[in-house]
Formats: C-alpha cells, structure tokens, sequence
C-alpha cells in the first residue's frame, strides 16, 4: 500500500496530553510534567474543563533560575515532590514526565527518578518517561508510560493473557467476562487499574493490544518473552470480533464454542451500527492525523458503515502494528503519514469530503467552509471499544451529519 | 521551580497569538516544537472563531536538533509568507525554541523581504505570562510600525482640542481589546456609541479588528483610551512618550466609572459639559435603588480576577450594588499595584497570586455569598457551595455568549446587574420563604402546582445529636433550605460543645447566623 509522506507543520498534539486519561485509569498515581507554563497551559486546555480541585497531574514550571543551573533544578524537583507526596499522602506512583524544555536542557529525569526511589523506597514508587512534544505525538505519550511500567513488571511463568492499553472501566469489566466465557484467562490488563498491582509477565504471557499506539510497550514486553497476538483492534463488530478471535485461537478454545459465545453479540452489534449505517453509507470521509487510531477507524467506517475512503491520515504508521488493520482497507486507500497541515487541508478543501475526523483547532474552521467534522479528541475519551459500543462508535460520526441535516434557518 | 495545577495564563508567546488573531493581515511564525499548535484551539473553540489563528509553528522535533533548525526557520517563513501574503510579520519562539536560541527573527530579517515590517519578539517564556506577552507584542508591533512617523525631539505635544480648528469632530483610538479577553467585542460596541452620545468618533480599535495599516493610522487621533490596561498600557505610554499623545485611562466599567470616563473625555477634548448624559440611561441606578434590591444590603462579595476586571467589580459592588467586598485580589501581577490600591481602599489586603488553591482557600475563609470571578472561581465556588459570576478571562466557552452583553458603559452595567445578581435568590422570594415557611405548601410534597406529589429529595438523615422537638422544628424549615439550616445549627452546637439541639439552639444558631 503507497503512503504519502509528509513533514511540516503538525496540527497534533503532544504525548503529554495522554495524561488526560492515564491520571484516570489509575487513580493512585500522580503524573508531574517537568516543564514550562505552555506544558500546563497544554494539558489544562487540552482537558477542556478545570473540575477537579486538585487533580492527579500537575506541572513542575521551569523558571530562569533552574535553567542557569542544573544542580539547582535537581534539588528543586526533590523539594517540589517532597512537598507534593507530603500534601497527597495516598500517591502510590509517582510519574516524572519529560518535556521539550526538560529535555532540550537534558535534565536527566532517570536520574531524578532513582535519587527520589532511593529516598521513597516503600513509600512512592516514582517512573520516568518523556511526553516531549519533540518525541511524541498525543497517544505516544501513553506508549511512553507503558513502555517505562514494562521493566518494573514482576516475572511471572503463568499462562494468561495481558491486555495492553488503557481502556474505560466499564469496557474493561465487559472484556473480562466475556474472556470468562469464552473460557481465556486468567486476563490481566497494563496500565491496571491501581498502580501499585502490575501484573507479572513472562513467557507464559500472550499479549493482546488495546490500542493500535502501543509499538514500544510492544517490543518492550516482546523482550520480557511475552508473545504478542497480531489482531485487529476491538474497534467495531468485526474488529472485535477478530479481537477476541485471536485470543480464543491462541488459548484453544474451541471454535464452535468461541462463535457460540460471540455470536450473538455479533448480531446485536450490527444491529445497532444499522441505523447509523444508512446516515453513513456511501459518504467520503477524511482522516486527518492524529490518535494512530486512523486506520482502525477506516476500516470499521469502511466496512460497517460504508463510507468511502478519501485520505487516511495517521500521525505515524507503525506497520508492524497496523498490518492487520491495512490488510483490511480496500485496495488503493489513500494513507498518508505525518503532517503538512497547508497542503492537506488543501487537499480537503480540493476533495469536499462529507465528513472530515480531525482537532479542535481545525473543527470549526472547516465548518465555517462548510465540511462536517468530528471532533478526534472524543474518540480517546468514549468507551468506544467492543462489540457492545458500536453502534455508539457509529454513532459519534454519524450525529454531525445527522445534525447538519436537521438544522434550517429558512 | 513551581507546581502548577490548573494556570490562569498561558505562556506569553499564546499573548502574542491574540494579537495576530485578533487583527486581519498579521501572521506569525512561531518557531515551535509540534504539541503547541494546541494553542489554536482556545480560538477556534472558546472564540468559535470560523478560522485558524494566522500562526505557522516550524514544528521542530527532536531529530531536527541535530541539524539545522535555523533552515526549517527560514523554510517556515518562506511558505508563510508566500501563502498569507501579510501586512505586517511577527516572529517568535515558543518556550523550547528560546532555548535552542536559533534568533529567528533575527533570520527573518535577514530573509530580504524589504517593505515587509519583521517584527521580531522576544518573550521570555520562563519568567512572562500570557497578559504581558499580549502587552508587549501589541506595543512591538506599535511600535516597529510607527517608529519611522515619530516626531522629532522636542516637537510640542499635539493639542488634543485641535479638532475644533481642524474643523472636524474630535476623534479617540481604543486600544486594548482583544481575542479571549472578557466580552471585548460587546465593549467595543458599547464605548463606540458612549463616544458618540457626547459627538466623538472613534479613529481606530486596535489590536481588535485592525489592519497594520490602521496602526499607522494611530497618531491621526486626537487622544488614545486605554480600555484594557493588560494588553494596552505598554503602547499607550509610549505613543504618549514618542507622539505626545494623551491617554484616558479611566475603564467605564460600572455607572460611576462611565461618568468619570466621560468627564475625563469631555474635560481633555474641550467639549461643551452640557452634552453630558445622565447616569440614568442606564437601569442599574434604580434597579440598584428598588426595594426588591434591599436584600442586597451587605451581601458578601469575593472578587478574584484580571486587574481591570476586579478593580471595577470591587468598586461596582461596594458603591452600586451596596455589598460588602470581603475578598479582592487578582492574578495580574504587572497590575498588582493598583488592585493593592483598591482593596486598601475596602480596608482589605489584596491577594495577588497565581495559585488557584490560595484563592480558594482565602474564598472559603472569607465565607462570601457570592463570589465574583475567573472560570477557575467559578468552580471553586461550585465547590464551597457558594453562587458565582464569572467577570474575567481566563474564560470558558460560555463566556463569550451569543447574545449583546457588553460590561462597559450604560448597557454593560444593565448586564452586570442581571448577570451578578440572578445567581442569588430573589429578594422578594427570600422574603415570603420567611414569612410563609410554616405554610403546608412549604411541606415536602406539595411543591407543583400542578397538585403532583413531588418526589422528595433523599436527604441525609438528621445526625443524633437532634431533640425530637429539635427535629420537629427542622422539618417545619422549607426543604430547600433546610439543608442549611441543619448545617448551621450542628456547626453552631459542635462549636459551642452543645451535645443536643433542641429547637432553642436551633433558633440560637439561626439568630447567630442571620446579621
């Protein structure tokens, strides 16, 4: 499959913003951004609203004086945590996350994080990883945190499965029983839902990836001896359904059994995509870059939907991961990877898509020139993953189009 | 080093975005790692502006490091250039790029673009907020602009009443509204007609809506108003400085305040004081003086907010509205001066802090019963149970409403007495509640009109420390504020170590609590 790629401006962001839901998933950690007022400016706006009193994630702003001296910066940042742990006592994990500034001045946050370790030990457990504007891109800031849970992970012979990437609890509890079902298990899930209880991993442990942005969690696991399972990514009926497929498969379970279990879910979950299937079908729909969720999310608006294809964006393609998902796009679908904002919003402008899936900062600029959007940012915030959700997955693109059609000022 | 959980500026290279957005014909390259374009979301979602802000970002990543960052620079300005065509060019560098020092307004000047005015900023990113950043690229841009019209030394001032022998109407610039500053747009509008209700015109509103080539129009005015001091003070005193040109710097925010404001207009321009309006083209005055407005009476007021902002409340609520202001501070520390000045004036000591959790907790010791302030007051106040009013950036999507709602002038203070004065009860309604709270009507059950039982609330249930009389007497309290009163009165027990509440302790707490 050819890929346009593309450098220049990116109108993406960062992988600090991924601690918008990370801070959720696991409600005894706290993630300090060791950066600039824009980083805090970044994840407060990016967040949208300011409800928590204090919330679990906060930035530790660089000033002129630790810029002049490194030395000082560390000894600032133990302070600043000491103050903060002593404040927030029922912190468990403590995340460092690096900045662009951080790391442009190469304040060695590894180290911090083992000077503070020796100091906590017992108490707080504190990790580093890097979120840096520079390095990653939104959901890349998630691959980031996994990636640096994965060597604190105990070793563990087990035969079981890892669910890998973070999922809405809900979500979660409904994969877990219908893993019951199916007779997969025991099912463990990385990041878990308290910090403190990382799941064991070893050769006995067979992964399955949530999410399709999780390429050095991935490796990082495949070298603890975990085997990754390729699948499509529970996006949709059908990616679901092949989703827990592989699972069942690579357990044994008996296909006539795994079909029972599934089936009906099937059936309901193409029942509810119908509706939303006959506002959908047969319009052209833009991706612009943004989550790595792009081609999963082409595929279930392709074949569940039928919608057509006009441009498939991702910010960055790993084929590794994406393979199963481009295996299911129709022949000569348009990808493109990375960005050159001007020139593909001309190519929007040129194509007049009837639906374009793209940020906040495009959404209503596009609208005003008259293309339909759907605002991306929702899609790493709903529940979105199952056969259960996806009539709801549907019906997230198919409400701006309904919108638009029921409004008149005439 | 500082923690920061939620910030009330951004960086102040997003200050320097509101001035390009806000204008036409002005494009900013931002030399800017990818992750920063986030910034034009507070335009396209709070402003639900129908375009993007006119910034490039170079969107550098750690791999161009090593290389030659100044080259995707130069690149970045090439392609903006040649895309947007603008009038005037800003050039800056977001707080990453500042540390990699590649100059690049330095590079942009020496790009040989020739009648192009290069503005080059530098905003230090690691000890400047958003409001200063918005301050001084207005006033970099002023004056890079105008630098080639200025008079020579010792040129007399300008008389600002020279447009009686230049045989015109008399003319002021407006300066300092901007994109997310609070109802800016309403404001303009609102002060337009003031000026014209005493036969002024205004030349130019900038940076709102002005073209490079309206600034270079600037000095054709006879005076300049400065409306917003955070955005506008810089440039005001230098074109006072450089062009001689006076400034008012009254805000007409509140009815005192527009009567001050035209006075000043009236005595600078040399126009007839006759053609003053009376205040009372503004309904605040008699809504302020109704009886229904007596519950107002010491009502306490905790104001938090930008400078302008809650300077003007302070004075609107203590003198117009007839509250009592028990709380006052602001975020703006370059104008931390004055709200020091005004809080004095209330016999209060200012808080001047970017920590929203200092505010809270000096709102929450200030116990008011409204609360005046930001979006981020607005959810504290939420917190603490207590009524709010938002008055000031930083603001929320909600802040900039479809409808004319203006807080200058004769119109703005007809809204600020509607939109500060709706979250608390109705002064009548207070009254009845009191009068008729033994009433069955009042009875949990009998709320509809319409005859329907309505379902009751799950409450708490009454804590022990209740007399059955104690409880008796609670439940005769209307439900909707029986929640209060139950709080009180325990409050009022446990403070005072009375193990029981009867009804008698009840009537204490209530008189203890009532002023």
């Amino acid at each position: 499959m050819e890929v346009l790629k593309e450098s220049g401006q990116r109108e993406v962001f960062c992988g600090l913003t991924s601690i918008v839901w990370l801070h959720r998933r696991m409600p005894d950690a706290f993630f300090l951004v060791v950066g600039s007022r824009t980083c805090a400016h970044l994840i407060q706006s990016a967040a949208g609203v300011m409800i928590f009193a204090e919330p679990r994630f906060g930035t530790a702003i660089l000033g002129e004086r630790d810029l002049a001296g490194l030395a000082d910066a560390n000894a600032e940042l133990d302070r600043l945590v000491t103050d903060l742990l002593a404040r927030r006592p029922e912190i468990r994990t403590l995340f460092l996350v690096g900045s662009c500034p951080s790391e442009v001045i190469k304040l060695d946050l590894a180290k911090a994080a083992e000077r503070l370790n020796e100091r906590l030990v017992g108490r707080v457990r504190v990790v580093n990883y890097s979120g840096s504007g520079i390095e990653t891109t939104f959901t890349q800031g998630e691959d980031q945190a996994l990636t640096a849970l994965v060597p604190l992970l105990p070793a563990g012979d087990q035969r079981q499965l890892l669910l890998v990437g973070t999922l809405a609890d809900a979500v979660e509890d409904r994969f877990l029983t219908l893993f019951e079902r199916l007779g997969v298990g025991p099912v463990l899930s990385l990041p878990p839902r308290r910090s403190t209880e990382l799941p064991p991993v070893g050769p006995g442990t067979q992964a399955l990836l949530c999410q399709p942005f999780l390429g050095s969690t991935a490796r990082a696991l495949q070298a603890r001896g975990v085997t990754l399972l390729p699948a499509p990514y529970p996006l949709g009926v059908e990616g679901s359904r092949r989703w827990f497929e592989t699972a069942a498969a690579a357990f044994g379970i008996d296909p006539a059994h795994t079909a029972a279990v599934l089936d009906p879910l099937v059936a309901r979950g193409q029942a509810a995509v119908a509706p939303h299937r006959r506002q959908l079908e047969g319009k052209r729909l833009f991706l612009l870059p943004d989550s790595q969720m792009e081609p999963a999310l082409a595929r279930f608006l392709h074949r569940e939907c039928g919608m057509e294809l006009v441009e498939v964006g991702t910010p960055y393609l790993d084929r590794t991961l994406q393979q199963p998902e481009l295996d299911l796009l129709p022949p000569g679908t348009a990808l493109s990877e990375g960005q050159h904002l001007e020139r593909q919003l001309e190519r929007v402008r040129a194509a007049r898509p009837d639906l374009v899936v793209c940020g906040m900062g495009l959404a209503n600029p596009l609208e005003a020139e008259g293309i339909a959007t759907k605002w991306s940012i929702e899609l790493v915030f709903s529940p979105i993953h199952g056969c259960d959700q996806a009539g709801d997955l549907a019906e997230l693109f198919a409400r701006p189009l309904r919108r638009r059609a029921s409004l008149a000022f005439a | 080093m500082e923690l920061t959980l939620w910030t009330y500026e951004g960086p102040p290279h997003v200050g320097a975005m509101r001035i390009a957005a806000s204008m036409e014909g002005v494009h900013y390259v931002l030399h800017a790692p990818q992750g920063d374009t986030y910034a034009d979301l507070l335009f396209t979602m709070i402003e639900r502006r129908d375009r993007r802000p006119p910034v490039t970002y170079t969107t550098f990543q750690a791999r161009d490091l090593g290389g030659d960052t100044a080259e995707l620079v130069k690149r970045s300005i090439a392609e903006a250039v040649e895309r947007f065509q603008p009038q005037a060019l800003l050039v800056g560098e977001s707080c990453t790029a500042e540390l990699i020092q590649d100059q690049p307004g330095a590079l942009a000047q020496g790009m040989g673009y020739g009648d192009l005015p290069i503005v080059n900023l530098e905003l230090p990113a690691y000890s400047k907020k958003e409001n200063w950043g918005a301050g001084e690229t207005f006033y970099q841009l002023v004056r890079g602009l105008l630098k080639g019209q200025i008079p020579a030394p010792g040129s007399p001032r300008p008389d600002p009443g020279r447009w009686r022998s230049e045989g015109r109407r008399p003319r002021l610039n407006l300066l300092g509204p901007s994109l997310l500053g609070f109802r800016c747009r309403d404001d303009v509008t609102e002060v337009t007609r003031l000026l014209a209700s005493v036969g002024v015109d205004v030349a130019v509103v900038a940076p709102l809506g002005a073209t490079p080539a309206d600034l270079l129009r600037l000095p054709e005015a006879d005076a300049n108003v400065c409306l917003y001091p955070e955005v506008a003070d810089a440039t005001c005193s230098w074109l006072d400085r450089q062009f001689g040109m006076a400034c008012l710097r009254t805000v007409p925010i509140g009815i005192g305040a527009t009567v001050a404001f035209l006075n000043e207009v009236v005595e600078l321009l040399g126009l007839d004081p006759a053609r003053l309006p009376q205040p009372d083209r503004s309904r605040l005055p008699w809504y302020s003086r109704s009886v229904d407005s007596t519950y107002l009476t010491g009502k306490r007021v905790f104001i938090f907010a930008d400078a302008t902002h809650a300077i003007a409340a302070a004075r609107i609520a203590s003198q117009e509205l007839g509250f009592e202001v028990v709380g006052l501070g602001s975020y703006s520390r370059e104008q931390a001066r004055a709200v020091r000045a005004a809080a004095a004036e209330l016999g209060l000591e200012a808080l001047i802090s970017d920590d929203y959790l200092a505010v809270e907790a000096a709102m929450a010791a200030a116990a008011p019963e409204l609360v005046l302030g930001t979006q981020m007051e607005r959810h504290s106040a939420k917190r603490l149970g207590v009524p709010c009013a938002v008055i000031s950036s930083p603001l929320h999507v909600q802040d900039v409403p479809a409808r004319y709602a203006p807080q200058m002038g004769w119109e703005g203070a007809n809204v600020i007495f509607d939109s500060w004065v709706h979250p608390l009860m109705m002064g009548l309604e207070e009254h009845l509640i009191g009068m008729f709270r033994h009433d069955f009507e009042f009875v949990d059950g009998h709320m509809s009109h319409r005859g329907e039982t309505a379902a009751s609330a799950p409450e708490a249930p009454v804590s022990g420390v209740w007399t059955a009389d104690g409880e008796a007497e609670l439940k005769k309290v209307p439900f909707f504020v029986r929640g209060k009163v139950r709080r009180n009165a325990e409050t009022y027990a446990n403070e005072r170590g009375i193990g029981a509440i009867t009804a008698e302790v009840m009537f204490d707490a209530k008189a203890h609590f009532s002023r």
